[in-house]
């Protein structure tokens, strides 16, 4: 006894699990995401610059969110030094999205290329976007 | 000492990619070259494991499970435990695989005074076991949101359920922590009991220092040493799309997680950690005990050369009425 056509069969499986995603994007273009900067309150800025360094807000804004939202709740410290001595008040809607007014073509353009979804807008109010 | 050796060799695979990407830019070895390398490794060398076992033949069904066979018919037959039909065999392997059955049958002896020996039930390793298991499986599947351009919103339920309790920014996963917790749980088994210290091989130890490396780099890839995640992403897809690309920046910590899990992968089929394959074709659990219905031949058999009572008969047939002896046709 060898069953040997079920043995294939899974072999099969196997490779077609493991290379699942070879197969999946086969043919099919990959767009990277483009944040875009051009805000109407960013273009008045001398400096286009955000809180902190591009690179540390590239891979740390949660962080940084998230360190804001208990300094501001928990200690009532509604202030944020940057890096550079400039100061922020602590604000997901006043500060970040005033700059970031452009939450689609920006947050989301990261965000959706990640399939990662805040859960902040569910109290949080986004900024108001014309209707493209 | 074979659990030193072990973690050293962990400690030098990280320190590899360490020196490797900080000291000599070589980003493009181990963020494409390697993966490749260890993802054909594991295919190919899966594949001939797998192969190999199935031509060694297997000479007759093994019906050593508890478990009343099928027999009589007033005779209560356990249609899981010593199944007789496909559908039994394939109720038992899915109980095996998915809920591992058979670890949930095991015991411990101790040594009481009297000289008394007693059983007793012991779950820990089942559990630790399950909790690693289906955690490795439900991250795995999670990451294929790197992979994939839309991601399903199957993928996507998951790592909403994963991270339902919403602590922190990015979200803790549930998964990540019991991954590491069931890990170390398993490595301070074998440490703590003497007797699997004793059995406890460096081929043992490795692959549970292995798995633990690759979660701790990526819980702090995620949580604390943080990196351009959407550059991941980036460098997944050119894999996967045959398009590789080394977006800038990215940060040494992935690569030490990467490079981890192609140490996992290229090792796989040259360890025990193919049980994966192996657990579908272990004779105890996928075969049916219906050796009281179905003839199976031996499959190295040789042609025998048979000589029939007829045949014997027909030879002998004076010389044994000569003796008296009854025959079957005058
Ligand atoms: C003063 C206006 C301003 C504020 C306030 C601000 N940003 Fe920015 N942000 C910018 C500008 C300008 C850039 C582009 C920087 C560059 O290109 O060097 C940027 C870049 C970023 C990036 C990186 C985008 C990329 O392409 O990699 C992220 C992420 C980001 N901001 C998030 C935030 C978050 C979160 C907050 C609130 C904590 C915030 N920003 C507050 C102006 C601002
Ligand atoms: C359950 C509703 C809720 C959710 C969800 C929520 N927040 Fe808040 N957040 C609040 C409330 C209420 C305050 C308090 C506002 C105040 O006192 O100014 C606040 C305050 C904050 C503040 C500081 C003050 C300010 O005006 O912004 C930050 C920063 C913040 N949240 C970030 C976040 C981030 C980031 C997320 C998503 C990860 C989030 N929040 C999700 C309700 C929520
Ligand atoms: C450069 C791309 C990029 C931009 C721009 C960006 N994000 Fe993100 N953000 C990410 C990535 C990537 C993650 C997820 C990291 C992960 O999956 O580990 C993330 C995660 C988050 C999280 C944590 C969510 C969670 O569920 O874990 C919050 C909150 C967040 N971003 C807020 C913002 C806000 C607010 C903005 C706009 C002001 C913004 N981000 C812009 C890339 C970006």
């Amino acid at each position: 006894m060898y069953d040997g056509s079920k043995i294939i069969a899974g072999l099969i499986v196997f490779v077609g699990l493991f290379t699942f995603p070879f197969l999946y994007n086969m043919g099919k273009a990959s767009a990277k995401p483009e944040p875009k900067i051009d805000t109407p309150v960013i273009q008045q800025l001398a400096e286009k610059k955000c809180v902190e360094p591009k690179s540390f807000m590239r891979a740390e804004h949660m962080k940084l969110l998230n360190e804001w939202r208990d300094s501001a709740i928990r200690k009532a410290k509604r202030v944020y030094v940057g890096a550079e001595g400039k100061e922020y008040t602590i604000s997901l809607q006043n500060t970040c999205m005033k700059c970031h007014s452009n939450k689609k073509k920006f947050c989301d353009e990261c965000h959706n290329y990640m399939a990662v979804k805040p859960y902040c807008w569910d109290c949080h109010l986004e900024p108001k976007e014309k209707k493209l | 000492m074979r659990a030193l050796f072990s973690f050293i060799v962990v400690i030098a695979l990280v320190a590899i990619v360490f020196v490797g990407v900080k000291g000599a830019n070589l980003e493009f070895l181990f963020g494409v070259i390697i993966p490749y390398a260890a993802l054909a490794t594991f295919i190919i060398g899966f594949i001939y494991r797998v192969v190999k076992w199935g031509r060694s033949p297997v000479p007759f069904h093994i019906p050593t499970t508890c478990g009343q066979q099928k027999t009589l018919p007033w005779i209560k037959d356990s249609k899981i435990e010593n199944p007789s039909t496909t559908a039994g065999v394939i109720a038992r392997m899915a109980l095996e695989v998915l809920v591992f059955r058979s670890l949930f049958r095991n015991l411990k002896t101790d040594l009481r005074e009297g000289p008394r020996l007693a059983y007793g039930s012991d779950k820990w390793l089942w559990l630790a076991g399950l909790a690693f298991h289906w955690s490795f499986l439900i991250i795995a599947f999670r990451h294929l949101r790197f992979f994939m351009q839309d991601v399903p919103v199957v993928v996507q339920w998951v790592e909403g359920l994963d991270s339902f309790l919403q602590i922190g920014a990015p979200l803790l996963y549930i998964t990540d922590v019991i991954i590491i917790t069931a890990v170390t749980y398993l490595f301070l088994r074998r440490v703590y009991i003497p007797q699997v210290r004793y059995i406890s091989l460096a081929a043992d130890y490795f692959p549970l220092f292995l798995i633990l490396g690759i979660a701790i780099s990526g819980v702090l890839m995620r949580y604390f040493i943080k990196v351009h995640v959407v550059g991941v992403k980036e460098l997944a897809m050119g894999l996967v799309s045959f398009n590789p690309t080394i977006p800038e920046g990215i940060g040494v910590i992935f690569y030490i997680h990467l490079f981890l899990i192609c140490v996992l992968f290229a090792y796989f089929p040259f360890s025990k950690l193919m049980h994966m394959g192996g657990v579908f074709l272990s004779p105890t659990r996928n075969l049916a005990n219906n050796s009281r219905m179905v003839r199976h031949v031996n499959p190295w058999n040789y042609p025998v050369k048979v000589h029939t009572y007829e045949e014997y008969e027909e030879e002998f047939r004076e010389k044994m009425k000569m003796a008296g002896l009854p025959v079957e046709k005058e």
